[in-house]
């Protein structure tokens, strides 16, 4: 038998030790490079940096909301407000169904045994299986009676009393006492306090607006409500359809813009139809160019000239894509199949006859799902140089997480982007099917 | 003999003059419904122009005039103190690392994520088929909700810094990545995942050793990419959050005349490292997905 040559055993092998290690040291050189990661961002850091705290506010706003009773201490006026901001204000003298007014008591039922109650000489909070918190103030202190050990979640001093309870939190301080209620839900989604239809069920709202007296009588109940609707001051309907209104346009403008510029540029910038090679080459840079400076750079530029508002985005989406799609365009246009140009140049066709009817049929499907691709993707850059430029959907999200107290707004916003992006991609996508490969 | 072009029977043989007639009519069809078209969409195309023009604070002729009017004032500046831009190319060096580690490791966590849930979501792979919608949409909603938005609510819960950038450029790139990766999956050769089944292999090294060898230079390819599209978008978020090149372009602008040699140093950084990075990614996913 002669001998079993084993250079090729051996190099086998040698190329299974090779993937052997390989297969262990990419994994080993990720795992590397995010530990170095984890410690160039201070990942230990963060720990102590996150407020946990804020993100029980901003958990609890997402789905709830909460109602302020407040009386200052002066005056005795009691007032009750959601979110106590002034458009959330209950018209004076009236308060939701959980808290009444006798004279100089206050009752307010915080649901679950909770009740606070604010009378003349002071204010108290009853509280399940604990006992009964009284505060009273006497001269510049203020004097607490509560059943001792005081539990952690009543935080005391001679100038503040604040209780949290899981039904509400309950502040006393020598000007005003206060008392939050909080519930599920959106509060005035739809009408303001006072707008006549507060407080209505969507079944009365129904019957109003089918059959109901006319409120106002120079004009339909629906109507009214509509226009209710629209103008609610607490979650300003018209203002955010407008925002994303302009988030659309910004980037349907922008996109459009740039393939129509893009088109002749590209056919520019082709090997095959412009044979002057500098010229080609210089497009090809000015493509590169613009594509490099990158949005962030144009939109602060445009801005800066323009102004804040959608025109201003829509020219950035626009310089932007130009870049993409005249290097797309070229791309697809030096692809083509030549024999279509060949068959129309055979009838005597000119070159602008040739590239409408030899280039443009072939390359259109290519172009429109590019393009479509963009004005799908768009509408999220949209939303973020809306942030910078000041406009659209973007700059409304912004200026509500910059306050950071409306994150029930926050919230709203977000759900509607969200939607307003999962619609155009299925509207980008259905276009695409529908004119690329007929209906 | 019977004529089979037409058929056997004589009369139903079309005559040339209908058949062009037909012809004519369609292209006139064509001709008028894409005219239509076209006017509508160039319809479109003005008033929407026309409207954004008037909600926008400064009118469309004002600013045209004044487009070059800030990039000249900055040049003007920076190029007295140009001596003084190779210091501060130094000096936001370390930013632009930042910049770039928050992108890579978006991407790296993101690619990660993207190659489970793609796995998970593709027919003929899935681990559990009946949860592949349930996959799917998950990628979607990743996928639609705008960087920004995550980032800004994680920093008003995790503070500043780069953290934030991170989480919510990785969620985005999961659900991207997962749906192109999905569709390279689902093309892969079934044989060597059936060849491991038959000899008892689990789910995971049936992926591992079956498919992700079929599908890795696709996904790379897509993943640098990606890469691309994080880098920009690592710099954008800095300039409306924290962190980065973007943030110190942002303080920069802030300040306005006076720095603006830093606004060019920056400029011109951010510019070389998105052509050097383009131009890379460019290179190997020729390489990639060519050989070569």
């Amino acid at each position: 038998m002669a001998a079993v040559d084993t250079t090729l055993a051996t190099q086998i092998v040698g190329g299974f030790a090779r993937k052997r290690l390989f297969a262990f040291a990419v994994p080993a050189m990720i795992l590397l490079y995010l530990a170095y990661t984890a410690v160039a961002f201070d990942l230990a850091g963060l720990a102590s940096r996150a407020r946990m705290d804020n993100a029980a506010i901003l958990l609890s706003d997402f789905w709830s909301h909460k109602t302020h009773v407040t009386r200052d201490n002066r005056t005795g006026e009691v007032t009750a407000a959601v979110e106590g901001e002034a458009k959330g204000a209950y018209p004076a003298g009236t308060y939701p169904d959980w808290v009444s007014v006798a004279g100089t008591v206050t009752t307010i039922d915080l649901g679950t045994g909770h009740v606070v109650t604010y009378d003349a000489s002071g204010a108290s909070m009853v509280v399940p299986d604990y006992g009964t918190i009284d505060i009273r103030p006497e001269g510049n202190r203020l004097v607490l009676t509560a059943p001792e050990p005081l539990p952690d979640w009543i935080n005391a001093s001679n100038t503040r009393v604040s209780v949290t309870t899981p039904a509400g939190r309950f502040n006393y301080t020598r000007s005003k006492v206060e008392t939050f209620r909080y519930q599920a839900g959106w509060e005035l989604f739809f009408f303001t306090l006072d707008s006549p239809f507060a407080g209505k069920g969507p079944l009365e709202l129904a019957g109003l607006a089918l059959w109901g007296d006319r409120v106002d009588p120079d004009r339909s109940n629906f109507g009214y409500m509509v226009s209710e609707v629209w103008t609610n001051k607490m979650w300003r309907h018209s203002d955010v359809v407008w925002a994303l209104f302009e988030t659309i346009l910004m980037a349907f403008l922008g996109t459009m813009g740039a393939a129509i510029i893009a088109l002749p540029l590209g056919f520019l910038a082709a090997s095959n139809f412009n044979p002057l090679g500098p010229l080609r080459f210089a497009f090809r840079r000015v493509f590169d160019f613009i594509r490099g400076v990158d949005g962030l750079i144009w939109t602060i530029i445009l801005s800066r000239a323009f102004g804040p508002g959608p025109m201003t985005g829509a020219l950035a989406i626009l310089i932007t894509d130009t870049g993409s799609f005249g290097k797309m365009f070229s791309e697809a246009l030096e692809n083509i199949d030549d024999k279509q140009v060949e068959g129309v140049r055979s009838t005597g066709a000119n070159s602008l006859l040739r590239a409408r009817f030899g280039v443009i049929p072939q390359v259109t499907p290519v172009l429109i799902s590019q393009v479509l691709y963009f004005l799908e993707s768009n509408t999220r850059s949209a939303t973020v140089i809306g942030a910078i430029v000041g406009g659209g959907i973007g700059l409304l999200l912004t200026q509500a997480i910059q306050t950071q107290k409306d994150w029930e707004e926050v919230a709203y916003y977000m759900t509607l982007i969200v939607l307003m992006v999962m619609a155009m991609d299925s509207l980008s996508g259905w276009l695409r099917r529908k004119l690329i490969k007929g209906e | 003999m019977v004529d089979i072009a037409f058929g056997p029977e004589r009369g139903k043989r079309p005559d040339t003059a209908s058949i062009q007639d037909s012809y004519l009519e369609m292209v006139r069809r064509k001709r008028m419904y894409g005219g239509i078209l076209l006017a509508l969409f160039i319809a479109t195309m003005a008033s929407g122009w026309v409207l954004a023009d008037s909600r926008n604070a400064g009118g469309f002729w004002n600013g045209i005039l004044n487009v070059f009017e800030f990039p000249s004032e900055v040049v003007a500046e920076a190029w007295e103190k140009r001596a003084l831009i190779p210091a501060l190319f130094v000096e936001h060096i370390p930013s632009l690392i930042e910049t770039l580690n928050i992108a890579a490791v978006a991407t790296l966590l993101g690619g990660l994520a993207a190659m489970a849930l793609s796995l998970l979501a593709t027919r003929g792979l899935a681990r559990w088929p009946r949860m592949i919608p349930v996959f799917r949409r998950s990628m979607d909603a990743l996928r639609a909700i705008p960087e920004i938005v995550i980032a800004l609510v994680l920093i008003y819960i995790l503070g500043g810094g780069p953290v934030p950038a991170v989480i919510a450029i990785a969620l985005h790139t999961g659900g991207a990545l997962g749906k192109l990766f999905s569709e390279v999956a689902e093309n892969a050769d079934l044989k060597p995942v059936e060849g491991l089944q038959s000899v008892g292999a689990s789910w995971s090294q049936r992926m591992w050793l079956g498919v992700i060898p079929q599908v890795a230079p696709n996904w790379l390819s897509y993943a640098l990419l990606r890469f691309e599209i994080n880098v920009r978008a690592s710099a954008i978020l800095g300039f409306v959050g924290e962190g980065g090149i973007g943030y110190d372009l942002k303080l920069a602008m802030q300040w306005g005349q006076g720095r603006y040699d830093d606004v060019v140093a920056i400029f011109l950084l951010l510019f070389a490292a998105i052509v050097v990075i383009d131009r890379t990614s460019d290179h190997f996913r020729n390489r990639l997905v060519k050989g070569r």
